[in-house]
């Protein structure tokens, strides 16, 4: 575990450090943005909508009645910007990019693709691994702001149909939510993104055998994502958003 | 001169190469053969500096490869190019692409003289016109005769050759001997490890047999019996 966690932090200085070529990185970068960031929009934003309509229920249900309505929208907001919206969008997007590419890059490494990119004096770390982890990073805040749009969108809609005065509710997300709620949670978003991009990586580089390994590096690289993204996500919270 | 020395490899547990010392001088070629799952592969790879060995040490010219954290070989492996057995070539990039890139991404080479340099390496080894076609729509051959134009168009001073010959046809394996043979005619030095004993008596100034994780240098007619 120790080893692991060692290596996990070795593959990612090693993906920073020294030697990266950025006008050679640049081209990979947009690729992998593309994959990574725009490819994932439509169901970011399409999970956005169920997002802001469960939270407004769930709110609503607990809060109606027993404090203002512009409270509610206040709850609802906050909630939205600095927890729901940057760890929902994360887990979207570890389930799809941290698996993706530690399919990929197992593949590569079953079938020597790795190690013929060695033997080119290329490094596969540079080549392969910061292009990945720099997608991830870029891409996850954007998707966050939009997932915040749909959802807060969204649960003002549902508002209205719950009964709550959307006034009031659109006036307790005005008023009470402010710029360092939205930025925390896109700081939370980049640090996320790069833990995605470094457990896929990590994973996918660590395949040795066949079709068996290359099932459990996918399966571990999304597992291990998730919780990184908890334990990053209270480490942030803790240094961002507490009295 | 590249130099072996002393070289101990385990695998899982068992030993796969104990105490492997070799020499290969410059501009020569040395053949290493042996039964299936004997070791040759590995000890390839840890001379072109893709697997640490777990005791011994491989130098070009007198200078180790180093491993580990402070390991940086890429002025030494700069001079290589290796073919591996089963081609490793890249599935997202046609032919062309393939075999320009260790070019591309090393040298700062205008597009017009890359893909000239591309096509006339494609042409050197049998495949001219084949540039724009996709990996998967290659042969078992054609990738190996594309991953050995991927592992010339550097230009490298070593060349190594995992079953150079093995899965082509008649034509192709003498094209790819006259290759392998004008290369080393050029200056170049050859560590190839194949199963083809005619390859290796055509081509080898020195045959290695490789037995039990030992290595032998072998006398210039190595009979079949000789891998038992």
């Amino acid at each position: 575990m120790l080893v692991a966690s060692a290596e996990f932090v070795w593959l990612l200085l090693r993906s920073f450090g020294a030697g990266a070529e950025w006008r050679r990185i640049l081209p990979r970068l947009s690729e992998q943005i593309y994959y990574h960031g725009v490819q994932a929009t439509p169901i970011v934003v399409f999970a956005s909508i169920f997002v802001g309509l469960t939270t407004v229920v769930q709110t609503g249900y607990q809060l109606q009645g027993m404090v203002p309505n512009y409270f509610v929208g206040m709850g609802v907001g906050r909630m939205l910007l600095i927890e729901l919206g940057p760890v929902f969008a994360a887990f979207i997007v570890a389930s799809r990019s941290a698996s993706a590419m530690a399919a990929e890059l197992g593949s590569m490494q079953i079938s020597e693709q790795i190690d013929a990119l060695r033997t080119m004096a290329i490094d596969p770390y540079h080549y392969l691994c910061l292009p990945r982890i720099l997608a991830t990073t870029c891409s996850l805040p954007v998707l966050v702001a939009l997932m915040e749009v749909g959802a807060s969108f969204t649960a003002i809609v549902a508002a209205g149909v719950l009964g709550i005065s959307q006034e009031a509710f659109i006036y307790g997300i005005t008023h009470f939510v402010n710029v360092h709620d939205f930025v925390g949670g896109l700081l939370k978003a980049g640090l996320f993104g790069l833990l995605i991009g470094t457990s896929g990586c990590f994973f996918g580089f660590r395949v040795q055998g066949g079709a068996q390994d290359l099932g459990r590096a996918t399966t571990n690289a999304v597992v291990t994502a998730a919780v990184l993204i908890l334990i990053s996500d209270f480490v942030m919270a803790a240094m961002l958003f507490s009295r | 001169m590249i130099r072996l020395k002393k070289i101990y490899k385990m695998i899982r547990g068992e030993p796969v190469l104990r105490d492997v010392s070799m020499e290969v001088p410059d501009a020569s070629c040395c053949c290493v053969l042996g039964r299936s799952g004997a070791g040759k592969t590995v000890l390839l790879k840890i001379t072109a500096g893709l697997i640490v060995p777990d005791a011994g040490e491989v130098s070009y010219d007198g200078r180790a490869l180093k491993y580990g954290i402070l390991g940086n070989n890429q002025e030494i492996i700069r001079g290589t190019g290796f073919l591996f057995q089963h081609g490793a070539l890249f599935d997202g990039m046609n032919v062309g692409e393939n075999v320009a890139l260790p070019l591309r991404e090393r040298n700062c080479i205008p597009t017009i003289e890359l893909k000239e340099r591309v096509q006339n390496i494609l042409a050197q080894v049998g495949l001219p016109g084949s540039v724009h076609l996709r990996i998967r729509e290659l042969s078992g051959g054609m990738i190996k005769l594309v991953a050995l134009a991927r592992a010339l168009i550097t230009e490298p001073r070593y060349l190594f050759l995992d079953e150079p010959t093995g899965g082509l046809d008649p034509v192709s394996r003498e094209r790819v001997i006259n290759i392998v043979r004008s290369f080393r005619a050029e200056g170049g030095t050859v560590v190839a490890v194949t199963h083809d004993l005619d390859f290796a008596q055509q081509l080898a100034d020195r045959i290695y047999l490789i037995r039990e994780g030992v290595v032998h240098l072998a006398e210039r007619e190595v009979k079949k019996e000789d891998y038992e």
